[in-house]
């Protein structure tokens, strides 16, 4: 046998050795966003357990937000439809659901008597930090698609991408009408 | 973008190989001037070590609790230090929540601890509770979280057994000497082969050299490693929190704080977030000998990371301090995706919302609890965990029952009043 022969079973050894690591990082990746959105199921879930709570304890309080929380019914019952339809779709109901919440936690200052609830001071507490662990893993979510599909589209993993049909994954976004008229508050 | 930090660690890797090269050294050198056999101060060695290394991986993290008095506590505890630590898990990705402990001091510090992320803990002490606020906590949890994605524990405790293993061989190497010469004998000459009288001076000379070098060269390894992973741990905390000012204002009234930590020693001083050894107001100059980097350095670069929160910009800001030394190393750096910073005042939960939307005005946060009511908060936490029973009198007096009252009633010493103890 040639001396090359052995030169060119060498390099396409190297070569599977270079696919296979490029196709397993792929696959980490993606598992890693799939995780990624499971986390933040988990948070939306906590967050719709959360709201009947919330309404149960300020109701008796601030009489004059039946508008608010009507829609804080209707947006978390639209939310709840909502799951296992995709992120598109879910990402925008739950935009609307964290705009008319942060609407009720904004106007709680006009109620001294609530602030004094020791109930509803926990409840708040667990509240926002639900809110912050759903932006959280929403952000961790956002990063872990930002890096997949920078991997599927740089060379020379989109070669591997391509091959076996890697699609990019898909990233939560909070625009919706709700949230974009949020920031209008006034003292 | 979590797998960045992780080409840092051929860099560490290198410096613990440094270290265990300096235990084979030592141990065959030792073997062999004292033995006459540089194998078997080889074997001995990495005897040592192994023992050592499996104590520390087994009861490294129960031990350094117990250490440190820490106690474990649940969610409703401290329903927003959980909070908090639950935060920066999501925010890192870590699969696994770790234990939550309180250490009862008036010192400001926080250590994580655990082998794996899996039997990871993180403890702070009541002191950091009470004086820090919601963003600055949460800077110091991320900078814990960090060390636990990053691995940090396990590769601090590596070093640190490296580290003991060659301090104890060197001492009882110098013993072994000195009780040697006064017996006035070469034991290991007369058992060595005839033949290798040269040789064997210049190794017994190399030997004793290396006996006094190689503690301090190790010392000067494992200081430096520690170093490094602290910024990286405060890079990784910036970009969990993308608010490196919420760590920079915690390290600050750390700093200033002048309780010492009793319970912290020399073994245990690199797990921490701050030095807790390091109490004097001499200069902070950055030595070669300390387990941290001067905290001012700290603060200052993340102070001076401007544009956003990712690698890059606490890189930029590293070697602007720096005069152009790189910390995250280049490779790293080369895809790192850009990570925009939160504002101050604005609560995270809103944070993505305004980027969207580009509004003006910020939406008020949720009311913090001031200082006063946090301190109340810690103590109540401290009495509850020490079976201490709560009854409140009429006269607006807080009676706290100790545990090995027996009676079920109780006189309120300022009005008088007969009060029944609910049973718990």
């Amino acid at each position: 046998m040639a001396w090359y022969f052995w030169v060119i079973i060498v390099v396409v050894i190297l070569m599977a050795f270079f696919v296979l690591g490029l196709y397993n990082g792929l696959i980490r990746l993606r598992n890693q966003m799939k995780n990624a959105w499971a986390q933040i199921d988990v948070q939306l879930k906590r967050r719709h357990d959360l709201i009947p709570n919330l309404v149960e304890t300020t109701k008796g309080y601030m009489t004059h937000e039946r508008e608010t929380f009507e829609s804080i019914t209707n947006a978390r019952n639209l939310a709840q439809s909502a799951v296992g339809q995709g992120v598109g779709a879910q990402s925008k109901a739950e935009g609307e659901l964290s705009g008319v919440l942060s609407k009720l936690l904004m106007v709680v200052e006009n109620y001294p008597d609530l602030k004094a609830n020791t109930n509803f001071l926990a409840l708040q507490e667990e509240l926002s930090s639900t809110e912050n662990k759903i932006s959280l893993s929403r952000q961790y979510y956002n990063d872990s698609v930002m890096h997949f599909n920078n991997k599927i589209q740089m060379f020379p993993s989109n070669v591997i991408a391509g091959m076996f049909g890697f699609k990019t994954g898909e990233f939560f976004e909070v625009e919706s009408a709700a949230e974009r008229a949020v920031p209008k508050v006034s003292f | 973008m979590w797998e960045q930090i992780r080409a840092n660690r051929i860099k560490s890797v290198i410096l613990v190989m440094a270290m265990g090269s300096i235990l084979f050294a030592i141990g065959w050198l030792l073997g062999a001037a004292f033995m006459g056999n540089g194998i078997a101060g080889l074997v001995i060695a990495l005897i040592i070590w192994l023992i050592m290394n499996l104590i520390a991986y087994f009861s490294g993290d129960s031990l350094l609790l117990s250490i440190t008095k820490a106690k474990k506590i649940k969610h409703d505890d401290h329903p927003r230090l959980f909070n908090i630590v639950e935060e920066m898990k999501i925010a890192s990705g870590l699969e696994y929540m770790p234990s939550i402990y309180i250490i009862d001091t008036p010192a400001m510090n926080a250590f994580a601890a655990g082998r794996d992320p899996k039997h990871a803990s993180v403890a702070v002490t009541s002191g950091l509770l009470q004086r820090l606020n919601r963003d600055e906590l949460q800077g110091v949890i991320a900078h814990e979280m960090a060390h636990i994605k990053n691995r940090d524990v396990l590769l601090m405790s590596l070093c640190s057994v490296l580290l003991g293993t060659i301090v104890i061989l060197a001492w009882y190497a110098s013993r072994i000497m000195i009780y040697g010469a006064i017996a006035g004998g070469g034991r290991s000459r007369r058992s060595s082969s005839g033949g290798g009288g040269q040789g064997q001076i210049i190794i017994f000379v190399v030997a004793i050299v290396l006996m006094i070098v190689a503690p301090l060269l190790a010392y000067l390894i494992y200081f430096a490693i520690s170093r490094k992973r602290e910024y990286l741990a405060d890079a990784s905390a910036a970009v969990y929190t993308r608010y490196p000012e919420g760590l920079a204002s915690a390290l600050e009234k750390l700093s200033k704080s002048t309780h010492k930590l009793e319970t912290a020693n020399k073994a245990t001083a690199s797990m921490f977030i701050i030095n807790p050894l390091n109490r004097t107001k001499k200069k902070e100059a950055a030595n070669l000998s300390s387990t941290h980097p001067p905290i001012s350095e700290r603060v200052r670069i993340l102070r001076s990371m401007s544009g956003g929160a990712s690698f890059l910009d606490y890189n930029s800001a590293y070697s602007a301090v720096h005069n152009g030394k790189n910390v995250v190393g280049a490779k790293s750096l080369s895809d790192v995706t850009p990570v925009s910073m939160r504002k101050a005042g604005v609560p995270i939960a809103m944070a993505g919302a305004i980027a969207a939307a580009g509004a003006k005005s910020t939406p008020k946060p949720t009311p913090e609890p001031t200082a006063k009511e946090r301190a109340r908060e810690t103590s109540d936490m401290l009495w509850k965990h020490s079976k201490h029973r709560l009854v409140n009198c009429q006269c607006g007096t807080k009676l706290r029952i100790p545990p090995n009252y027996t009676h079920s009633n109780v006189k309120c010493p300022h009005c008088g009043t007969i009060n029944t103890i609910p049973k718990s």
